[in-house]
């Protein structure tokens, strides 16, 4: 498994497509928590798979005021049919060209298979790591890791302080 | 390891014996095909375990991708609080194919509940509250879709083939007799 960018660290910037003809910065983001996650593909073959999950817990994640993005290196035509597929409400980012960079840049890429780990970001409102995990490559990581860092950083924030997140996903 | 964060108590849905050795709690989604199959499944594990095995379930609609599941549930809740969960539960997975406010009808009419308060409970959105508690003890227990089992707790991470299952609950058994 790759090793991912720990918590602490800067969140590297990156510019990507979210529709064919649409781009997204990650700094755009500031100011609210984000919720970046890597996934290997689209069109996972399960019920209720990673992506499909997340877009049924979006209100949740809104409790705490935060954004969602995934991340592939599906290309944007294949995000737009799928997103619609699955009816999702949070937008997909295509790490198309140069493949994979912005998923090497998180420690997040197998070079053997040629596509992102399932790697989960909780970045702050100043786009600063605050929590990360790696899951198994066939293991959704389902939300509960992601719920817990919101909460902690909320908390977090409440205090004042900078502390990182104590909690550990699993 | 993902661990069920609500115990479970009188206020959910169980069927078998409070004092079973092994309790099996399901997350589920009454359109999902998968959790179609396992409903099969449980039954014969049940029959299988008798009255060792307690079995309880927990709504986790997938709404976005099974527009269904949440009225669905929602009409099972509806039964539920006039004491014929269950019969619901059953109806509604037997009849899987052929969801939608006609089945919910007809088997709401089965079991002599009243239409009217079918309706008002779907259009009220009555039990949604209680869905949506489960959908997020669910989703803070770790479930990551439909169906995920929880056996005494823990969850159980093998496929949700009766034969994976069998061994699990079996597992759990032979821990229990063995510290008994």
């Amino acid at each position: 498994m790759a090793s991912i960018l720990a918590p602490g660290t800067q969140a590297p910037d990156f510019t990507l497509n979210v529709t064919p003809d649409q781009k997204l910065s990650l700094k755009e983001m500031r100011g609210k928590p984000t919720v970046l996650f890597f996934y290997p593909a689209d069109w996972s073959p399960v019920c209720g798979d990673q992506t499909s999950l997340y877009n049924e817990v979006l209100p949740e994640f809104q409790k705490y005021e935060a954004e969602v993005v995934g991340v592939s290196v599906d290309g944007a035509w294949c995000h737009a049919a799928f997103a619609k597929h699955q009816h999702l409400h949070y937008p997909l980012l295509a790490d198309f060209e140069p493949k994979g960079a912005v998923a090497k840049a998180y420690g997040a890429y197998r070079n053997n298979d040629g596509c992102a780990e399932r790697a989960l970001f909780v970045l702050d409102e100043d786009g600063k790591i605050f929590w990360s995990y790696c899951s198994p490559v066939a293991v959704n990581p389902g939300a509960d890791g992601i719920l817990q860092a919101l909460e902690d950083l909320q908390h977090a924030r409440k205090n004042n302080g900078n502390v990182e997140s104590t909690s550990h996903a699993k | 390891m993902a661990t069920l964060k609500v115990p479970v108590t009188q206020n959910d849905h169980i069927q078998g014996n409070n004092d079973a050795p092994v309790t099996l709690v399901e997350y589920g989604d009454y359109q999902c095909p998968f959790c179609g199959r396992a409903y099969y499944l449980i039954k014969q594990l049940q029959k299988e375990y008798g009255p060792q095995l307690r079995f309880a379930f927990r709504n986790f609609p997938l709404s976005e991708m099974h527009p269904l599941a949440e009225p669905a549930a929602e009409v099972a809740e509806f039964a539920g609080a006039h004491g014929r969960f269950w019969e619901m539960h059953d109806g509604l997975y037997e009849n899987q194919d052929s969801l939608g406010l006609p089945l919910f009808v007809e088997l709401s009419d089965d079991l002599g509940l009243p239409e009217t308060g079918l309706r008002r409970a779907l259009a009220d959105h009555q039990f949604l509250p209680k869905i949506r508690a489960d959908f997020l003890g669910g989703v803070r227990s770790g479930v990551n879709g439909t169906p995920t089992f929880f056996i005494n707790g823990t969850r159980h991470e093998g496929s949700y083939e009766y034969e994976d299952l069998a061994a699990d609950i079996d597992a759990r058994l032979a821990r229990q007799s063995k510290a008994a």
